[in-house]
């Protein structure tokens, strides 16, 4: 079980100002809740590539924005994920749908090739990442928004699973 | 118009707005203006200025954030016309330099050459005024009230290459960011 709440909690504790964000299969309960949250900024964009521009945008404001986008929008988004949340070595919390890893990790067969090539796309840009399947996990969160200021760099925390109420 | 003649308007009307440029103006802006709050990215990846821009013009409300695009740069990235409309940031003006070509890559005509209008769509994305100069005394005039509008705003200059190169040495986008991003900090510390 992976409630929104326990999650929000770990943005506020990170001192997260901003959500960028493209909806996915695993977040339609998180943006229920997010909605509600009048202490977080909320900007949707019409694709994931804008999310890492936006967040750099804010960053340089001297925002502290977080990006949710599917593993699907990290691949479409690689040139400008190089040239901002890298190229600018970006503290950045990426929380990333991780669309198929159940599948996977149970020895099935996904629906598609998306978990296949995630975290080799995560080892081949040098992002690190933590798997984030329970509530219990959820203080990886923090510790992966941490991880991201100590190095100056994105670090991802991928959601494995769809958000319960 | 050239671009060089409309650099040198919009520097000449500019107070402490934040610009952001990329592409040809990115090196060519310097020549007009050395702010700290002048960003201009080469590298950060093509078609994305915009959106930087849009958080920046969420991050900053009380500074007018300016962006000048180019038309091959934005025709990578035209949905962020309705991300932008969408937050409707009132502090964000984009600027699109059509001149109808890649320049950078030796001239070849961009889709849509003569036919696409980008002031078009950025008013049916949703943006709030949109404009559009050929003339360098129309640009000129307008521009002080352009600048004190409610955004967003969107202007197209149709305007050829500068007359004279320009190029200017660029800071790196690691530093040119960081730089910008003290400035503006410090300001609100």
């Amino acid at each position: 079980m992976l409630q929104p709440k326990t999650i929000i909690e770990q943005l506020k504790k990170c001192g997260i100002t901003h959500v960028v964000w493209l909806p996915d299969s695993e977040s339609k309960f998180m943006y229920d809740a997010m909605q509600a949250e009048k202490d977080l900024g909320f900007i949707p964009v019409c694709r994931e590539g804008e999310a890492f521009a936006v967040a750099s945008g804010l960053w340089m404001g001297g925002k502290t924005p977080v990006i949710l986008i599917q593993n699907t929008g990290l691949f479409e988004s690689g040139d400008v994920l190089r040239g901002t949340a890298l190229g600018l070595e970006l503290p950045l919390l990426m929380m990333i749908g991780y669309r198929g890893y159940m599948e996977m990790k149970a020895g099935k067969q996904p629906f598609d090739t998306a978990a296949v090539y995630t975290e080799p796309i995560l080892n081949t840009w040098g992002i690190p990442f933590h798997h984030i399947e329970t509530d219990a996990d959820t203080p990886k969160i923090a510790e992966a928004f941490k991880q991201a200021q100590e190095i100056s760099r994105p670090v991802a925390a991928l959601i494995c699973v769809e958000y319960n109420e | 118009m050239r671009r060089d003649e409309v650099l040198q308007t919009l520097a000449k009307h500019r107070t402490n707005e934040l610009v952001l440029t990329t592409m040809s103006v990115a090196q060519e802006w310097p020549a007009f203006s050395q702010s700290d709050y002048d960003f201009n990215a080469l590298g950060t990846g093509m078609g994305h200025l915009p959106d930087m821009g849009l958080g920046l013009a969420v991050a900053c409300p009380d500074r007018k954030v300016l962006i000048l695009n180019g038309d091959g740069s934005m025709l990578m990235n035209l949905g962020v016309l309705v991300s932008i409309a969408h937050t409707a940031p009132r502090n964000l003006i984009l600027f699109v330099f059509e001149n109808e070509i890649y320049e950078v890559t030796g001239g070849q005509p961009i889709p849509g050459r003569g036919r696409a209008n980008f002031a078009a769509m950025a008013k049916g994305a949703g943006f709030a005024h949109t404009f559009e100069f050929a003339e360098l005394s129309a640009f000129d005039k307008e521009l002080p009230n352009i600048l004190k509008l409610d955004g967003p705003a969107f202007v197209t200059v149709h305007a050829g290459s500068s007359g004279k190169p320009l190029s200017t040495k660029a800071l790196p986008v690691k530093a040119a960011a960081r730089a910008l991003r003290d400035a503006l900090t410090r300001v609100q510390r």
